[in-house]
């Protein structure tokens, strides 16, 4: 057992009301710069829908994340060590930037500086990357928003697979979500494989996966390991980025910019305990249903005291091990399996996990003679068909989504008969296997879903690793142009940046 | 003039390649890179790009390995010079070909697409039509080379190069009387080298680097990085003791 320590997410989509607040912050924080106008490290999708950027669910296609070879081993989709050398002079597997969009701006100057004319000034489109004239824009980050296009697009959403898709294409059946995604910092993440110059890591304290931006030479294997396509290629520095967890918020205890800013209180993040050791047995459990079972087995329970001895030795702070024991993600994704992680067929072992929503009763004018289950309606009638669920959650085992969907509808009852009608019915609660107690600690962090139980996040311990003295005077976070936060002249070399101060790696 | 372009111009050139390249890789980490552009346009970029890298690594090969082994190797081999120059042709013909084709593909990319053109910077234009210069050159040598298929002529070269690499003060003056066409495809050679540390070539020897790194020194596929100073004793599971033993 080596016993490491990450900080988790989870997004309760029961509440996301697809405002977009995360992804317009964190672009505003994160990339706002030239060469990654396209990039979105954090994006909202409406569900069913092709996403952003185009099909990126359809591994059949991008070759993202692992497979298991035949002979039971595990390597990347996109091939072994061998063949990603040989495909580094034209990568077969990399999107191109149509598929994500090409990045526009408006002529807003014409609309005031535009001579007299007969026809109103308009501010037409502009491609940022040649400067050309869009004559129409093709697609944008939020194609969809809301069920936009046509059915017929957006039925080639992969998690149609196994579902009788062609009656949700009907107004009556209509059904829609919100995903929100960002990087999964997996445990076993495929772009940190992918990379021959080894410029991608995990960070050991706190389980943030970053790109090293002096070491990546840009040979773009990164973009087409990562089956989330959460690594973008910046086209302007030739170099690769993605979410880095908003790291020096994390450091200082503080949320991500798009927790911090989420209006509808849905993102929690927390510390959890895995033991590093199970990881590779965990990615390559034989059958795909497994793997969710596969991955809460590499979490340690935060209470265990061999666990925390364990900790202790393998130097994981006190204050680690407490948030940890108060961590909403273990709560959520162990004690009452409400949260599950996002295509764990992908076998990277994400670590940032989805609560799956709600829906209304499927059919409203048969909304009286639907399927009850004692008081609460049977979860498998609801709008959103539990497949499409599962096939995003849990590699198509409907079971446990059930069971998160029936607990969740549980807690609605439990507490409309306790605040409702005054009474504790305690019948409801042991009906999904829970207590009213537990059921009222789930009311309390997913519904209330105070700023304190969201965010339960230890700061890092610098002072154990780093001179506090030689760090006086300097800048803290920078963007790598020494103390500056603008961008310099070209150099002798063609740079813009000045190096940063990286942690080495691991023996 | 012979003498500082042949004799003392590959020094130059070599040095600036060498310390250029040790400057950058050590003050401009970031700037170091492939800097790719199939994101913009895969379209003639995979063909042209593996034609192109294919042909010029074989090219490398045949060269480093065709003038810098010495002379005595090849004889003691028993592969007379004749055969050598065949060979050469041949091998360096196809690969040549293989390298303008691709090449001129990415140049004709480069040029004629928007996003490419408004995107590469004059060093990336210029670098690229700097080497098809230089493919067309080496090609053309070949029509020099087979009038006298015997092998003496690339022996110059050969006492010229190692002539270089060990110091030899006379080393110009192998290929004092070569056709001209050699010169000039030696000296935007060297120029090329020159220019090395300036431009994106930089990336060739991290291209090199990276199987070795890839393959042989990392283990496993997964990275992971410590602010520890030191890295934590291996130990067993059966070491650990639970707080009721």
């Amino acid at each position: 057992m080596r016993v490491r320590a990450q900080i988790g997410m989870v997004l309760n989509l029961d509440k996301c009301i697809g405002c977009h607040t995360c992804s317009v912050t964190c672009k505003n924080v994160w990339t706002s710069r030239d060469g990654v106008e396209y990039a979105w490290f954090n994006n909202v999708e409406t569900k069913p829908g092709v996403g952003y950027p185009k099909d990126w669910e359809n591994q059949k296609r991008w070759n993202g994340g692992w497979e298991r070879t035949k002979s039971g081993k595990l390597q990347p989709k996109q091939g072994s060590k061998w063949r990603i050398l040989a495909n580094m002079f034209g990568n077969p597997d990399l999107p191109e930037i149509d598929d994500y969009y090409e990045p526009f701006d408006f002529d807003y100057d014409h609309l005031k500086s535009a001579p007299e004319m007969e026809a109103f000034p308009t501010a037409r489109p502009r491609s940022k990357v040649s400067g050309e004239r869009m004559e129409k824009i093709e697609h944008g980050p939020n194609w969809e928003e809301i069920l936009g296009g046509e059915f017929s697009k957006r039925s080639q959403d992969y998690n149609f697979e196994g579902v009788q898709k062609d009656i949700y294409g009907e107004y009556e059946n209509t059904f829609m979500m919100y995903l929100p995604r960002l990087c999964e910092h997996c445990l076993n993440p495929t772009c940190a494989a992918s990379c021959p110059s080894g410029a991608i890591y995990k960070r050991e304290e706190d389980g943030i996966v970053l790109i090293d931006q002096e070491k990546c030479r840009g040979w773009r294997m990164c973009v087409s390991g990562c089956p989330y396509k959460k690594i973008y290629y910046n086209w302007e520095s030739g170099k690769s980025e993605k979410c880095t967890l908003c790291y020096p918020r994390i450091e200082s205890g503080n949320p991500t910019v798009c927790s911090e800013t989420c209006v509808g209180r849905i993102r929690y993040l927390g510390v959890m305990l895995y033991d590093a050791d199970k990881i590779e047995t965990a990615a390559n459990a034989a059958d795909e249903q497994d793997l969710y079972d596969a991955q809460l087995d590499v979490f340690l329970d935060p209470n265990d005291p061999v666990v925390i001895e364990t900790a202790r030795a393998d130097g994981i702070p006190e204050d680690w091990i407490k948030a940890a024991q108060e961590s909403p993600i273990w709560k959520m994704a162990m004690e009452w399996k409400v949260a599950f992680p996002l295509h764990p067929e992908y076998r990277t072992l994400p670590m940032v996990w989805y609560i799956p929503p709600l829906s209304p009763i499927q059919n409203a004018a048969e909304a009286g003679k639907i399927g009850h289950d004692g008081d609460m309606p049977d979860v498998r009638s609801l709008r959103i068909p539990v497949r499409y669920l599962a096939n995003m959650l849990t590699a198509g085992d409907e079971e446990p989504v059930v069971q998160a969907l029936e607990r969740m509808s549980a807690m609605r009852t439990y507490m409309r008969a306790k605040t409702v009608d005054g009474v504790i019915d305690e019948a409801i609660a042991a009906r999904v296997g829970l207590s009213g107690r537990v059921i009222e600690d789930m009311y309390k962090i997913m519904a209330l879903a105070d700023y304190e139980d969201r965010f339960v996040i230890p700061t890092t311990h610098r002072e154990q690793v780093e001179e506090a003295y030689d760090l006086r005077g300097g800048c803290g976070f920078t963007d790598g142009n020494g103390c500056s936060s603008g961008i310099s002249k070209g150099s002798l070399f063609g740079g813009k940046r000045k190096p940063l101060k990286m942690p080495e790696a691991m023996s | 003039m012979h003498n500082f372009l042949f004799g003392i111009f590959p020094y130059i050139a070599l040095s600036v390649m060498i310390f250029g390249s040790i400057a950058r890789y050590e003050t401009e980490p970031f700037t170091w890179k492939s800097s790719s552009s199939q994101l913009l346009r895969r379209k003639q970029l995979i063909v042209g790009s593996v034609l192109f890298h294919v042909g010029i690594l074989v090219i490398f090969v045949g060269h480093f390995v065709g003038l810098l082994t010495p002379i005595w190797v090849f004889d003691a081999l028993g592969i007379s010079h004749g055969a050598k120059q065949i060979l050469a042709v041949v091998a360096g013909g196809i690969a040549g070909v293989m390298a303008l084709v691709g090449g001129a593909m990415l140049f004709h990319r480069r040029w004629t697409d928007p996003r490419i053109r408004r995107t590469s910077s004059f060093a990336d234009i210029g670098i690229l039509g700097l080497l098809l210069v230089q493919l067309v050159l080496g090609l053309g040598t070949i029509f020099v080379s087979v009038q006298h298929l015997d092998g003496h002529e690339m022996t110059k070269f050969m006492s010229w190069a190692l002539g270089i690499f060990t110091f030899d003060g006379q080393a110009a003056s192998y290929i004092q009387d070569v056709a001209f066409i050699f010169k000039l495809h030696l000296f935007l050679g060297l120029t090329i080298f020159l220019l090395f540390p300036f431009t994106r070539l930089v990336h060739i020897v991290s291209g090199i680097a990276a199987p070795f790194r890839y393959l042989l020194t990392r283990s496993g596929y997964q990275i992971v990085r410590s602010r520890r100073s030191r890295p934590l004793p291996a130990r067993n599971v059966r070491d650990v003791k639970t707080p009721a033993e």
